[in-house]
């Protein structure tokens, strides 16, 4: 463990934003939504490896997998889609230090992170919401 | 270098993942608007949809990317979360040797799953 960081908070670390606002949560999320994508895919794997049986073990499949709470359970992998990729899309256009400013000194009233990023999380986190509308109304007239 | 490279290879694979999951969302889960506008299908999972789509030589090629690149974006992103916990060296070798079992085993299935219900729909006499 010698030259190591030694991460002492754990996954309390992970989880709480303690005073660094709505980015640090919005960073809290981006991963528990990501470990919930994931969990999904690989079941999502499996099902859709049910086409190998055919047409009619499809069918069955997706009879099983018709009951409300799948879909309720489907509109939530949404969700996380959602917040996931948007989000996702904001952390590569800041990576690449594209519209976040020049580097300099970072000295208070510390410009770039609350003139520039959060701002960008803001107007992010409006997109997701309006994709999040878009979708609960085809979920819900696909259910009515 | 081989973890700069493998981040280079996060933020790729996001960008795929942006468009071709994004249209994969759109077509599932936008249907019933999309299809109201004429686009898009009124029943995407049903079976004579799904076994079209599987035919689809473009369907099959970017299955299989979109597999790829899900695979190791979420492994990866896993992996990365796990070794923030300060483990040893050893753990972290043992569980990126885990995700990499599990996503080339994940990979193979669903690539021989896409190859075969081509085969079985899309090579007709």
């Amino acid at each position: 463990m010698k030259n190591r960081l030694n991460n002492r908070l754990g996954l309390g670390g992970w989880l709480g934003g303690g005073r660094y606002g709505v980015d640090r949560y919005a960073y809290a999320f981006h991963r528990l939504t990501g470990l919930g994508i994931l969990a999904y895919f690989i079941m999502h794997i499996f099902v859709t490896g049910m086409r190998v049986g055919g047409q009619e073990e499809w069918e069955r499949t997706m009879a099983f997998f018709n009951a409300p709470v799948f879909k309720a359970g489907e509109f939530l992998v949404f969700l996380a889609f959602i917040f996931h990729a948007v989000n996702g899309i904001r952390l590569v256009i800041v990576e690449l230090a594209c519209g976040i400013g020049r580097p300099h000194v970072p000295a208070y009233p510390y410009t770039n992170s609350t003139m520039r990023q959060r701002p960008f999380v803001v107007a992010v986190m409006i997109l997701a919401a309006l994709l999040m509308i878009t979708g609960g109304v085809d979920f819900y007239f696909m259910l009515n | 270098m081989r973890e700069s490279r493998l981040w280079f290879w996060h933020i790729l694979s996001a960008i795929v993942i942006v468009f071709l999951l994004g249209a994969h969302m759109g077509t599932m889960h936008m249907n019933t608007i999309l299809n109201s506008l004429g686009l898009g299908s009124a029943d995407p999972v049903g079976s004579v949809e799904v076994f079209r789509r599987s035919a689809s030589p473009v369907f099959l090629v970017a299955y299989i990317v979109l597999l790829g690149s899900a695979l190791f974006h979420g492994l990866y992103g896993l992996r990365s979360m796990l070794f923030e916990l300060s483990l040893s060296k050893s753990v972290e070798k043992t569980i990126g040797g885990l995700c990499a079992f599990a996503g080339f085993a994940l990979f193979g299935y669903g690539t021989y799953v896409a190859i075969v219900v081509y085969r079985m729909h899309g090579v007709q006499p």
